[in-house]
């Protein structure tokens, strides 16, 4: 894969010159950018569908084979609707929010390692730089709720901000234990230093297993998805900070949630799952056998398998109470990754560690 | 002791685990949607649908106009108007059923003497315009001629209970 983006890339360059870099950029972006959204379309339809089935009923059916149209039909009717601003709102913030949720869930992409080499920026801050990113996603549910002018929205938008800056603390330490491990903030290196002779059980899941849960669930927490939905709690106060939002104000938080899902899926398997790397690597013929399928697929499967955690959560549980939330953020989740820092800390000194 | 069991239980998220066990295992289950316009879910022959009126074999029409289904109406949906025909026999000269009114009780074909007013299994039935579900004498009769070997296989059925 790395040879046929090589050579592309050096036509480019005896083509074009020195103007070759920003096509090629833009190339790349849109190559990361248009799966997405075409992944967020379809992963709205699978959830509608793992709902249905985890209910014992078909899903949607009716649009296309097997609903197969169906977020097609979605797209066309929200772009179609009108985006009504409500009267005493702030006009520019109204509009600029549902922006601003929508890029940093999109911008986050640029430093997460498809395959071996196949990043959009190979910056060695990349660890900080998602975490910048991440948090920045909170301003466009901040915004959107008190640009709405409305109590429900504001509501919604001041228990979500409060639930993702508890989450982030948690989400934080978890990924300083990734660091330690990695001795590494690019998500590369970090891929790579999780590549052994024993497959899957070199990932740093084994030595950090509690901070892979605690991830996880922050994850879930920090992409206000259900259990964790407290900011759309739909019986309480609405639809929460996107209680105003119509036609593609709606769907461009919707394509933030969506994509915030799939980029914490894709986090989880960079962090704790080897990302690219092949789970069966050097395990004798098994290991010989898969390690040709390419690294791309192997983290597309294994993202997959933590989208669909998403929506089995979604399908199990009940919604958090608000208090049992914060609980669960400070009192369960900072303190357990405190400790599992110093542990992992302490255990690297030893001749114990083997990662 | 029990305090460090409840502990640890929640700590491993065995309850969670045991939650998304049952979720899990109705993945694979087999849907029991009946998905309407493919599939209908079977009736039973005191099915109560739309009305119609009856007429006996030879073209008689059977209500005889007692109104005793106009008076046991709970929704005060049916109208009857009567007049003796030319041939001396007591006849109803309107019959109207409004169906935005009537509840679908059945009373009415449990109080008539002649089974001339039936409820059929038709349920698939609108009106678009205002009026469209105000049924007449004349609509009546033909919903019951169009479906009359249905409904008097019905009554046969339900005869033996009667």
């Amino acid at each position: 894969m790395m040879e046929l983006l090589q050579t592309v890339h050096q036509m480019g360059e005896d083509l074009l010159g020195a103007a070759w870099l920003p096509v090629w950029t833009v190339v790349k972006i849109l190559a990361i950018v248009l799966p997405i959204m075409g992944s967020v379309a379809y992963y709205t339809l699978a959830e509608r569908k793992v709902l249905g089935f985890m209910q014992v009923r078909p899903g949607p059916n009716r649009v296309g084979y097997w609903g197969l149209l169906q977020p097609v039909a979605d797209g066309i009717k929200l772009l179609l609707k009108e985006v009504i601003v409500p009267s005493q709102a702030n006009k520019f913030l109204f509009l600029a929010a549902p922006v601003m949720a929508l890029v940093p869930a999109l911008a986050a992409w640029a430093v997460v390692p498809f395959f071996d080499g196949g990043t959009l920026a190979d910056v060695n801050a990349g660890l900080l730089y998602l975490l910048a990113m991440t948090s920045l996603g909170v301003y466009g549910i901040i915004i959107a709720g008190w640009a709405s002018n409305s109590k429900y929205a504001f509501l919604g938008a001041l228990r979500s901000a409060a639930q993702i800056v508890s989450y982030e603390l948690a989400m934080g330490f978890a990924l300083v234990c990734v660091l330690l491990a990695a001795q590494s903030m690019n998500l590369g290196d970090i891929v790579r230093g999780q590549q052994s002779e024993y497959g899957l059980f070199g990932w740093y899941w084994v030595p950090l297993l509690p901070m892979f849960v605690v991830y996880f669930i922050a994850g879930v927490a920090e992409t206000n998805r259900s259990t964790f939905d407290l900011g759309v709690d739909e019986g309480g106060i609405v639809a929460g900070f996107h209680t105003e939002y119509s036609g593609m104000g709606f769907a461009l938080f919707f394509l933030a949630e969506y994509a915030n899902m799939i980029l914490i899926s894709a986090l989880t398997v960079v962090f704790f799952l080897g990302g690219y790397l092949n789970p069966f690597h050097g395990w004798g013929v098994l290991g010989e056998l898969t390690d040709n399928i390419p690294g791309l697929v192997w983290m597309l499967a294994k993202m997959s398998i933590f989208l669909f955690i998403f929506l089995w959560l979604r399908a199990t549980f009940p919604r958090y109470r608000y208090d049992q939330l914060m609980r669960l953020g400070w009192k369960v989740f900072i303190p357990l990754t405190l400790i599992w820092v110093v542990v992992v800390a302490a255990w690297m000194q030893t001749s114990w560690w083997v990662w | 002791m029990n305090k460090l069991i409840n502990f640890f239980k929640r700590f491993l998220m065995l309850e969670l685990f045991q939650g998304m066990s049952v979720t899990g295992r109705y993945f694979f289950a087999r849907h029991i949607t009946v998905e309407y316009p493919d599939e209908k879910t079977p009736q039973g022959f005191r099915f109560r649908g739309l009305h119609a009126q009856r007429r006996y074999p030879n073209g008689e029409e059977r209500c005889i106009a007692c109104k005793l289904c106009e008076a046991v109406c709970p929704a005060l949906a049916i109208k009857i108007e009567v007049a003796e025909r030319a041939d001396g026999s007591r006849r109803t000269t309107r019959y109207d059923i409004d169906l935005t009114k009537c509840i679908f009780c059945g009373f009415c074909e449990e109080s008539c003497p002649v089974d001339a007013i039936v409820e059929t299994r038709i349920y698939e039935y609108h009106g678009e315009n205002r009026g469209d579900l105000y049924y007449t004498k004349d609509r009546l009769l033909a919903v019951g001629d169009a479906n009359e070997a249905q409904i008097a296989k019905d009554r046969a059925l339900d005869a033996k209970y009667r």
